[in-house]
């Protein structure tokens, strides 16, 4: 297949033609000091010349010396809130003298076109298709606004601090399962987008839009940003063995450790683009007439999440911990095939007291308890 | 649900009245609550008071006289349930302040003649001296909880009040962390939610006005902040507010004394 290009001014063209097509755009833009994914209806609302500064803890909005578009990496926020919302209404349920009926809320869903999915969030979202689509039972809300879905790829030139997408292979280039995918250039004297297709809807729209060919320059240019990327993580993490190494570490000392910094706040999971529990809330009004079932995003780290009649299971900030990471990274493989990590890094960044999962696992590497047994 | 409307009544200890006025703050659905319960008790509101006992007590304040500690008693034996409600009610609320110094210092420097004030040592939270069946965090509650607790009970059902963190309301209402992307110091890691985010929401930091969240981390907080630059007297100062003596806030401020 042939690249084409799409000239910088033409991207407003982009927005225009999904728009035609029925799409409602959602993609990057500046608010609250942070890059978060809103609704966007025209590219100057994109976070133009901006770019975020990603540690340990911490995240600052900064402007760029040039005017890309996409010259940021990932915010706080994922694009889960839209497929997989913080709150829905699942049911509510009508008392009808002693009986009562079930009336499913009225879902009204829009055609979503997300603009400037980065490739770990592409792999993100096909990770939790599996976990909602692809296992035992379908979530129906979650496939509802899925299979509508159309996914405009920018792919990664300029890695954040706290980025490790090569660790997980799951970037800086996006391979599968996209519509379109970008790569931005900006030179001296050009700005434009390489576009690759990657599905027939993708192609639908991209026949529309006013493409160029590429050039073999434009092309290698791009794959040269793309391949320096790839070197300039801002973290790393060693994967081989990752999910022994966890299931033959529960009793490691260093969870305790891990303990003294974690304060259990949840905030890792909250960001994680493919943390995916939830809980059910029932609740009444005054008269006892009318039920609702609301699911809510949940997390591992609080103590009704392990609540079983007696008690919480896991107690200790150690505990819910280690579930954590011992899932994401070990349990995961068995439970869907796949680790639960894309390296996206908003773990990191978003953990007010910056608690490093890569550095987690170096540690636990560093003091395998399997080592000391040999010895 | 029982036939007979169950019997609120409402009881003042020491405190600024704000978290039972929420309950007449409730505007919308005050006509549902009078029609769903009989207030039996409730001066704020009216003066005319049903004799108990009441099935629901909703408690306001703290312990902070001999008297006060007396009648705290009378009201658990005229309450089926008892609910505890506000900082004051639930940690001994901004005067248990008192709890740090000499109580006597302040009566002889606030008051006249100070020999007419009958104060004890500390202020302290309702559960201290009898048993209660739910606490309801907050300064002021929030009114949205208030009716939750209210709704359950009549319901015969368990009421929806978490006790995580506030970061968990500030990521599903989509709000960024205004400590990493901003640097302001904020409790909302160590604070149970149920505010609906409001300091966050406002681009601040939260003050902990529901007190701790369910198994707080505030060494690691705390050590955080001082990373950002706070310094000692700050953190004392964010401690000590409305839940300065609640466990684990007044356990850590003790370090920064």
């Amino acid at each position: 297949m042939t690249h084409a290009v799409l000239e910088r001014p033409d991207l407003k063209s982009l927005f225009n033609i999904l728009q035609k097509a029925g799409y409602t755009t959602i993609a990057p833009t500046v608010r609250d000091n942070v890059i978060t994914y809103e609704n966007v209806t025209d590219q100057s609302e994109l976070p133009i010349g901006m770019t975020d500064d990603q540690k340990n803890g911490s995240y600052r909005l900064k402007k760029r010396k040039d005017k890309s578009v996409f010259g940021f990496v990932v915010g706080p926020q994922s694009w889960k809130k839209f497929l997989y919302p913080a709150r829905l209404k699942l049911w509510e349920a009508h008392r009808n003298g002693k009986s009562f009926s079930i009336a499913k809320p009225e879902n009204e869903e829009k055609k979503l076109a997300f603009i400037g999915v980065r490739p770990c969030e592409m792999s993100a979202i096909s990770i939790q298709d599996k976990v909602f689509l692809k296992s035992t039972f379908v979530d129906s809300a979650y496939s509802s606004r899925r299979e509508q879905l159309f996914t405009v790829i920018v792919n990664c030139t300029e890695p954040g601090g706290t980025c490790f997408c090569t660790s997980m292979d799951t970037g800086p280039r996006a391979k599968k399962d996209y519509d379109l995918a970008l790569t931005e250039v900006v030179k001296k004297d050009q700005h434009y987008f390489l576009v690759e297709i990657g599905s027939d809807q993708g192609k639908e729209i991209a026949n529309k839009l006013p493409l160029k060919e590429a050039s073999e320059e434009q092309v290698s240019e791009a794959d040269k940003r793309l391949n320096e990327a790839a070197r300039k993580m801002g973290k790393a993490l060693k994967t081989d063995g990752v999910k022994d190494l966890l299931y033959e570490n529960a009793e490691n000392p260093h969870w305790e450790k891990v303990a003294e910094r974690c304060m259990t706040c949840a905030n890792c999971t909250m960001v994680c683009p493919t943390c995916f529990c939830s809980t059910m809330e029932d609740s009444t009004d005054l008269s006892g007439e009318i039920a609702e079932r609301w699911r809510t995003w949940d997390s591992c780290f609080t103590m009704d999440f392990s609540y079983v009649h007696g008690g919480s299971i896991r107690n200790s900030s150690s505990a819910r911990y280690r579930q954590w990471l011992t899932h994401k990274l070990g349990s995961w493989q068995d439970q869907f095939g796949t680790s639960g990590c894309v390296g996206c890094g908003r773990c990191i960044t978003w953990c007010p007291v910056g608690i490093d999962i890569t550095e987690e696992i170096k540690t636990l590497q560093e003091c395998d308890s399997r080592k000391s047994k040999s010895n | 649900m029982a036939a007979k409307k169950p019997k609120l009544a409402v009881w003042k200890f020491a405190s600024c009245d704000g978290c039972q006025l929420s309950l007449l703050d409730c505007e919308d659905e005050l006509l549902a609550v009078a029609g769903a319960v009989e207030i039996a008790n409730f001066p704020e509101a009216s003066r005319a008071i049903i004799k108990g006992p009441y099935d629901v007590s909703l408690v306001e304040g703290s312990v902070t006289t001999p008297h006060d500690a007396e009648r705290i008693h009378k009201v658990r034996r005229a309450s089926k349930f008892l609910i505890s409600i506000g900082a004051c009610a639930t940690a001994g609320g901004i005067q248990a302040l008192r709890n740090f110094s000499d109580v006597n210092e302040f009566v002889s420097i606030v008051y006249a003649s100070p020999q007419y004030i009958s104060t004890l040592k500390q202020s302290t939270p309702i559960s201290e001296h009898v048993f209660v069946d739910f606490e309801l965090r907050g300064c002021p509650i929030d009114k949205g909880q208030l009716l939750e607790v209210i709704n359950a009970l009549l319901n015969e059902r368990k009421p929806n009040i978490p006790t995580h963190s506030l970061c968990l309301d500030c990521k599903r209402q989509g709000l960024p962390c205004v400590m990493v992307s901003q640097g302001t110091p904020c409790l909302g890691p160590i604070t149970q939610a149920g505010c609906g985010v409001l300091c966050p929401a406002f681009d601040r930091g939260c003050y902990g006005c529901f007190g701790p969240m369910e198994s707080p981390n505030g060494k690691a907080l705390i050590e955080k902040w001082q990373e950002m630059g706070a310094d000692d007297a700050e953190v004392l100062r964010s401690l000590r507010t409305f839940n300065a003596c609640a466990n684990a806030f007044e356990k850590e401020s003790r370090k920064y004394e």
